[in-house]
This record gives structure tokens, C-alpha cells and sequence, in this order.
């Protein structure tokens, strides 16, 4: 398997606003919002909650579990830096707070199935410790 | 039925090509302008209007004014339509607002694209490039793959599904010349054995970028009448904006365009059971597979039985994508969604030379863009 660390990829294209995400990001923590009016989670991060337009929006660190809602293994990736990591698998999961965010899938040579279970697995991409996840349980246990 | 106010009554498309060594956006909309406006049987006097898309070429903001100024035109209404795939669409229902409210009375609806050396890179610098792109999906690609993978799995629909979708483009597209496709089906297995490009989707189940251009003038009813003109009539429209990155979708397998459909049939008083030609926006085959879904012509999940149960060329019972759609045209950037109302345009009139379908009376027409985000429904009518 490619060592990811190596790829010359780009990476986030950190605001103010967002800096704690990826500094806890780097430490291994995935940091979402919590809506401080009508307590929704919000990833990503903002500057008012969309879902009540409250700005009482606070950092609150999240568990890492989540659900694979879809996948797709990559063959000819859309940045030419990330070609020597082809095929490699990108997916959307479903956060155990609510929100879905999109992250690089580490399968552990495994075909991965919608609905399999996640969990957090900080990994360096291109010398930048992003928040990955990995399959913890296959299978649909939803 | 409703009697719009709106007729279009000028289409022009200049052939997709793969490359436009040394000539500009601007000089290619200012042919297929000419064109259309030849087309309409206008004088380009006439026009007051004038819909353009953002970032023209090599023009990345003023773009109405440089429009306007390169074609000779001062609009007294002028504006950038961005809704991606959705802008031609999106156009002609504006184009009819604007009439309507007294802003001008002759719309030039114009998109279009060059293709000289590869595209640089996006300069965004938005959510969806900090968010998305350091994870490793950048671009469309990767959006509709993941959207084709969460439709299998909830559905349990195939590969050979999908690839029936693109086998019919190619199939159409082979009775247009201009097509980029033009004499090359794909047959299924073709499709299937076509290089895998983000799982499940494979190459022939991609739109091909290319160079070109798509103009549509629309004018007021009561204009295409005092002029003769051969018109085709807007009947309904709708629309709908949910989100950017597919992370932040609603719902993967049924988009905006269920609701948009919905609301220009409501407009016109009509049913999808109703269309003569059905012109769906195909930057991918599963954007087909759910707009026939959320159209409500086939239950959800059951778009591949829908494709096996039916023929879809200009002389069978559900003409789709006559041109060959975008999979078998090319698709010329954010033309490649006005190409879906000339197609209309062309059958509803009767100019549909080498594939008129017979007894056309209306379309549904659908416009798609970013991840399945932004979407617009019209339903034309033919002149009765």
C-alpha cells in the first residue's frame, strides 16, 4: 500500500474560523460544532448554525463513530498527486452526532459495504495528520 | 392546459469539438448567436435581452457588459445565470420572467465554451475545497460515483442497469453527425468493459468534455405571433437549490429535480405520462436513473426495469436524449444543459432533421448541476 505521507497533495485551505478543526485534527481529535440554540451538531464548520441561523455555535469533540452511507474506490483520481495511491477508497460518513462528511477510507484490503461501521483513524496525508476513519465492523447494522 | 407567455422561437448549436486551438469564447458565442437569431427570423435589433453564464473563457467577471459589447447589443435586462448544468434551463424560465415583467420583451440566452490546453485549477477556496478536496475527491466524478454507489445499495440495482443508460445515448447519438459519438455505439458490454474511472461508474458512463455552444432566444408570445415565427411555448417551470458538496446532500438517491418536475407539470396541467420526448439532463448515467425516478415515470429502484421494458430512439414509445444526449454529444461545459432544450425545441417544431419523433406536443426538459445540487424542470409545448 502507498505510504500516504508522501503524496503531493493539496491540502485544507484553513480560515481563521476553522483552524481548531484541523490544529485537533493534527492531535488525532475530530472537532464538529454544536448549535448552542437548538443543540444540532454542524460539520462543516460556520459561522451561524444553519439550521437555526443562531451564532451560539460551540467546539465539541466528537466520538469518531459513524456509518459508511457510500464509497468509491478511486482509479484515476481528479488530482494528479493523489494518482500513486490509485485505486483508493473515498466515502461520506454519517457521524453518530448527525452530520455527514466526506473523508479518505482506510479498508484494511476489505471491500467496503454501505451501511459498515466507522471509526475515526487519524492519518498523515501528504505530511498532514487529517481525520481519516477505517472500517470497524462490515455489514449493514443499522 | 396554460398558454404561456413565453415562445422560443430561435435555436443554434455549433458542433462539439475537441479542441479550439486559437479561438476564443467570445467568438464562438458570437457565432452561434448569429445563429440563432438567424434562426428566429429576427433582426439582432430585436434583441433586449441577454442571459449569459459566469466565467466566459477568458472573461471571469463583467460578463454580460463583454458580452453585450463584443456582440453589439445594449440590453435594457442582462444577467450571469450559475446554476451549473441547470443554467440553460435555468435561462429560458428567466428569460420569460423578465418578459413578463416588463424588463425587455427578445432574450438571448447564449453559453458556451473554447477548449484550447487543459483547464487550470480551481481556485476555490470555499468549504468544499477545504473539505472535501485533502481527502482525495476532486471533482464530479467521485460525487456521482458515490451518489451510483448509495442507489446499488439501497436498491440492489446493477451495473448493466447504468450501462443501458449510456448504451441508448450512444444509440442516438449515432443518428446526429454532430455528436462527438457519431459512429461509435457501445453496445452494454461495451460500456461495462469501458476503463473504470470511480467505481461503479466506468469511462463510457461520463460525459466527454468538449468544446462548443448552445443559444436559444425567447421572445413574448404576442411577439412569435406578429412575426410568424415557428415557436415553441414554455408551459411550466421549476426549481430547486439544496446544496454544494455531495457530504451535504439531503438524500442521495432522489435530488431536486423531483420537486422541480413536479411543479412544472403542476404548472402546465400535465403528467410525465404526457411527454413526446423526454430531453433529461445526462452528465452521468445515474442522474438519468434518478431523474426517471423522481419523475414518477418509473418507482423508485426501478429505473432498470423501466430501461429494459422500453426503446428509447426517436421512433419508439419513449424518445429520451434524441441528440444522443451529453453522453453521446459531448458535453460543452455549461452548454452541455441547453443542448437539452434545443434538442426540445428542434423535435416540439418539427426541425429535428434525421430523428423527428412523430406527433410531438410536448417535453420534459431538465437541467442538473453541481452534485446533483441545482436543478430546473420545464415543460414546452409545440405550437397546436
Amino acid at each position: 500500500m502507498t505510504d500516504l505521507s508522501a503524496l503531493n497533495v493539496p491540502g485544507p485551505t484553513i480560515i481563521p474560523l476553522t483552524a481548531p478543526f484541523w490544529e485537533a485534527a493534527a492531535r488525532g481529535q475530530l472537532l464538529i460544532q454544536r448549535c448552542g440554540s437548538c443543540d444540532k451538531a454542524v460539520f462543516y464548520p460556520r459561522e451561524i448554525c444553519p439550521h437555526c441561523w443562531s451564532d451560539q455555535l460551540d467546539w465539541d469533540e466528537a466520538t469518531g463513530s459513524g456509518r459508511l452511507k457510500s464509497f468509491s474506490t478511486i482509479w484515476k483520481p481528479g488530482h494528479p498527486g493523489w494518482l500513486p495511491a490509485a485505486p483508493y477508497v473515498v466515502g461520506l460518513v454519517e457521524l453518530d452526532e448527525g452530520p455527514t462528511m466526506l473523508s479518505h477510507i482506510l479498508t484494511g484490503g476489505s471491500e467496503p459495504a454501505v451501511g459498515d461501521l466507522m471509526h475515526l483513524k487519524p492519518t498523515d496525508i501528504g505530511g498532514r495528520v487529517l481525520p481519516v476513519f477505517e472500517i470497524v465492523q462490515q455489514g449493514d447494522t443499522s | 392546459m396554460t398558454r404561456s407567455k413565453a415562445a422560443l422561437v430561435g435555436v443554434a448549436s455549433l458542433k462539439p469539438r475537441r479542441k479550439t486551438d486559437g479561438e476564443s469564447t467570445l467568438g464562438m458565442l458570437a457565432h452561434v448567436s448569429a445563429k440563432a437569431i438567424a434562426d428566429a427570423g429576427l433582426e439582432k435589433d430585436a434583441i433586449d435581452g441577454l442571459l449569459v453564464g459566469p466565467q466566459v473563457g477568458e472573461t471571469p467577471q463583467h460578463v454580460p457588459a463583454t458580452v453585450s459589447e463584443y456582440l453589439g447589443l445594449m440590453p435594457t435586462m442582462s444577467n450571469v445565470v450559475d446554476l451549473g448544468g441547470a443554467s440553460g434551463p435555468g435561462m429560458i424560465w428567466r428569460a420569460a420572467a423578465a418578459i413578463e415583467a416588463g424588463m425587455c420583451e427578445t432574450v438571448l440566452c447564449v453559453l458556451g465554451n473554447h477548449r484550447n490546453h487543459e483547464a487550470p485549477r480551481s481556485p476555490n477556496r470555499n468549504p468544499i475545497r477545504e473539505f472535501d478536496v485533502p481527502f482525495g475527491a476532486s471533482g464530479a466524478n467521485t460525487a456521482y460515483a458515490l451518489l451510483m454507489q448509495a442507489h446499488m445499495a439501497e436498491h440492489g440495482t446493477t451495473p448493466e442497469d447504468f450501462a443501458l443508460i449510456a448504451h441508448w445515448a450512444r444509440a442516438n447519438a449515432q443518428l446526429n453527425p454532430n455528436a462527438v459519438f457519431h459512429g461509435q455505439p457501445a453496445s452494454v458490454e461495451e460500456v461495462l468493459a469501458s476503463p473504470r474511472i470511480a467505481a461503479p461508474l466506468h469511462l463510457f458512463e461520463i460525459v466527454m468534455p468538449v468544446a462548443g455552444a448552445e443559444a436559444v432566444v425567447v421572445t413574448s408570445a404576442k411577439r412569435a405571433k406578429e412575426n410568424g415565427s415557428r415557436a415553441v411555448y414554455l408551459l411550466g417551470a421549476g426549481e430547486k437549490i439544496t446544496h454544494r458538496a455531495v457530504s451535504q446532500a439531503p438524500n442521495l438517491t432522489s435530488g431536486p429535480l423531483k420537486p422541480s418536475m413536479a411543479r412544472a407539470f403542476a404548472q402546465s396541467g400535465t403528467r410525465v405520462q404526457d411527454m413526446s420526448l423526454l430531453s433529461l439532463y445526462d452528465c452521468y448515467t445515474i442522474m438519468v436513473a434518478t431523474t426517471l425516478e423522481d419523475s414518477g415515470i418509473c418507482p423508485p429502484g426501478g429505473f432498470g426495469t423501466f430501461m429494459r421494458e422500453h426503446r428509447f430512439g426517436p421512433g419508439d414509445d419513449w424518445p429520451l436524449n434524441t441528440h444522443g444526449g451529453q453522453l453521446g454529444y459531448g458535453q460543452p461545459d455549461l452548454a452541455g444543459g441547453m443542448t437539452h432544450v434545443v434538442e426540445a425545441v428542434h423535435q416540439l417544431r418539427g426541425s429535428a432533421a434525421g430523428r423527428q419523433i412523430t406527433a410531438p406536443e410536448l417535453a420534459l426538459v431538465t437541467g442538473n448541476g453541481a452534485t446533483m445540487s441545482e436543478a430546473v424542470a420545464l415543460v414546452l409545448g409545440a405550437d397546436q
